[in-house]
């Protein structure tokens, strides 16, 4: 009989439902999209690291990013790794912002990726045309389709510059995003070297795969006593320091995550409001129940059953909209993402926000004179 | 004798506060026994609604002593005095206080829903009590769609519902044309012999008189006497115990 109640009081004022659904609506979509767009550029900026395959990573010491990793490891760096034991394979990666210089004149940067996919470590990966081999043939380079009007292209055979040589486009990879906007383009690790002009022994990373059974963390601290001026670091480590670089150096991250405190914030407040007054209007209703000998618990689940009746048609709309606005997002320089972790958390937030705001209906209910009803 | 199952000695209430303080009740002495319809009548203000209050649980007594089915109520605490309130007794209100938005059934069935009594079983025994009232084909119906005389039925069947040993009502026929006053008299007092139970009504009206087994006159915050119909007489005949008093006002 509780939640029939709180059910027919809920419907029983249908705008005041409408208000406290647009509220919930408000917070749910405006929460999914600064969380989506947190997780969306957080995917983004881990990407690289996370289609690694490798177990742990050296960079130069201080590196901040994958993207600012500089070109400071060295040929030592690689034996003295490689003499570790538990250590299968050290691979060399190259990686550095470089100018673009597109066909029609004019520049961009981009962050050129250098790999050798034969080592098995990091390979350009959603190739939608061409292969490896292609990307292997002289001059060339992969792009990502979804960039062609930042990088003044069309698609394969286009021909630009990158810092010091000639590339020609040879094959497309498809929504690889960056979230620097600087677009990634993959070729192979002596091709990026003489690119870039730098000596054909260095590297801006090193991503070690270990033996079959070796024990992580022990290898790791072999490899730190040995290399001098790298950091060892686990692939969980360095997305962080990569999301630490990009989401809160720069203050983005702060700002998606204050604009979700935010909606929660308005959210809570209109549906405090109408929960409020809708509380106010059945008065006379909970004080007959009290008279009738209902406990004050009995009540406030009235209250409580009608917030959380609100919150999950609100929750339902709003997933709804945003899965929509999400879809609209795809092609965007920032993709909104939604997990199941996220929808999750979504829900309990909202039931976390329909409580709280039940907490100034229910102040009101315990101040109910079961005696007033008798004076109607 | 029976046992009394609501018992008020010498009961005094003040309202109020500061330059508003009255004292509503100046040292009431009340009992009420199963199978009675008792009347309370008196002027207006003069404790009827505040005395009701206090034998149902409502208010606490400022001083003297009330007994709910042996009972001492003095010292409970709001909760405990719910508690009292949905095992011992049933309330009829003036206004009927349904529920707008909940059906003649689910109305009874919330009465039932507070005691924790729910499911099939709950909604049977709603059913049987609306039927017994005689609004075995309204179950469905809403407040706004029932006329004052049912509606005060359905009040009635959920006072009942939950077979308290007390029903209490506050005016329950001022809001009602004669036909129904009468109605919902009779109503009343045959929850009284039926059922074995005490039901005090509160009363202006004299065309009740002739369904009560006692009458109780208060004023000005104390009763003034009592009146009761000889066991055995069905007439609404009403003799006096106290003091003689003209019946039919
Ligand atoms: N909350 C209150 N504060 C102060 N005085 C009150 C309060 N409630 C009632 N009173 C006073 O207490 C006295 C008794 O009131 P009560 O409501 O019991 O009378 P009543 O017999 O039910 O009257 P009526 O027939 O008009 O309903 C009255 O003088 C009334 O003014
Ligand atoms: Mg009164």
């Amino acid at each position: 009989m509780i939640l029939t109640l709180a059910f027919r009081n809920l419907f029983h004022d249908r705008i005041r439902l409408a208000v406290t659904l647009v509220g919930i609506l408000f917070s749910i979509v405006l929460v999914a999209i600064q969380l989506g767009m947190y997780l969306g550029s957080s995917q983004m900026i881990t990407a690289m690291i996370e289609r690694s395959n490798s177990d742990l990573w050296i960079t130069a010491f201080g590196a901040k990013s994958f993207e600012e990793g500089g070109m400071l490891l060295s040929n030592r760096e690689r034996h003295q790794a490689l003499a570790t034991p538990g250590v299968k394979a050290v691979v060399p990666l190259v990686v550095a912002f470089a100018e673009w210089r597109k066909p029609e004149g004019g520049s961009t940067r981009v962050v050129l990726v250098g790999t050798d996919a034969e080592d098995g470590a990091l390979e350009p990966w959603s190739l939608v045309s061409g292969t490896w081999q292609d990307i292997k043939s002289p001059d060339a380079i992969s792009a990502d389709d979804t960039y062609f009007k930042e990088l003044g292209i069309e698609g394969i055979g286009d021909t630009a510059q990158i810092a010091m040589g000639r590339v020609k486009v040879k094959a497309l990879t498809h929504r690889i995003r960056s979230f620097t906007q600087s677009p990634y383009v993959f070729t192979t690790l002596s091709r990026a070297r003489s690119l870039l002009g730098t000596d054909s022994d260095k590297a801006t990373f090193y991503l070690v795969q270990l033996e079959p059974g070796a024990n992580v963390e022990a290898v790791r601290q072999e490899l730190r006593n040995r290399l001098e001026g790298a950091e060892v670091l686990t692939k969980a480590e360095f997305e962080d320091r990569s999301l630490r670089q990009w989401l809160f150096r720069t203050g983005a991250g702060l700002a998606l995550i204050g604009g979700a405190l935010l909606g929660i914030l308005v959210g809570t407040v209109i549906v405090a409001q109408t929960l409020y007054s809708s509380t106010k209007d059945h008065l006379n209703e909970f004080a007959t129940l009290r008279a009738l000998g209902s406990s004050s618990g009995y009540i406030y689940k009235v209250i409580l059953a009608q917030a959380g009746l609100s919150a999950v048609i609100g929750y339902v709309l709003g997933i709804l909209i945003s899965l929509g606005i999400l879809y609209i997002s795809r092609n965007t320089p920032l993709p909104l993402v939604m997990t199941p972790g996220l929808a999750g958390a979504l829900f309990g937030l909202t039931l976390f926000m329909s409580a709280v705001s039940a907490i100034s209906a229910i102040i009101k209910v315990t101040k109910i004179d079961p005696a007033t009803v008798f004076s109607r | 004798m029976t046992i009394p199952v609501l018992e008020a000695e010498n009961v005094v209430k003040e309202l109020g506060k500061g330059a508003g303080k009255v004292q509503a009740l100046k040292g009431v002495n009340l009992s009420l026994v199963k199978g009675e319809l008792t009347l309370l009548m008196g002027p207006s203000g003069s404790g009827k609604t505040t005395l009701l209050s206090i034998l149902g649980c409502i208010l606490t007594p400022t001083s003297g002593i009330v007994r709910v089915a042996g009972e001492e109520v003095a010292g409970k605490g709001p909760e405990e005095l719910a508690e009292l309130r949905r095992k011992h007794i049933g309330f009829i209100f003036q206004s009927y206080n349904l529920f707008p938005t909940l059906s003649a059934l689910e109305n009874v069935r919330i009465a039932l829903d507070v005691i924790g009594r729910k499911g099939y079983q709950a909604s049977s025994r709603a059913e049987e009590v609306l039927r017994e009232v005689g609004l075995g084909n309204r179950l469905r119906n809403y407040p706004s769609n029932l006329s004052g005389g049912e509606q005060q039925r359905v009040a009635v069947a959920r006072a009942i519902a939950a077979s308290p040993s007390v029903v209490l009502a506050d005016e329950p026929t001022a809001a009602l044309d004669s036909e129904n006053g009468h109605a919902v008299m009779a109503l009343l007092a045959r929850i009284a012999k039926d059922q074995n139970r005490s039901v005090l009504a509160v009363t202006h009206d004299p065309r009740t008189l002739g369904y009560a087994d006692r009458v109780v006159r208060i004023e000005d915050g104390l009763i003034v006497g009592e009146e009761r119909r000889p066991a055995g007489l069905d007439a609404p005949e009403i003799t006096d115990l106290t003091k003689r008093r003209k019946a039919n006002g």
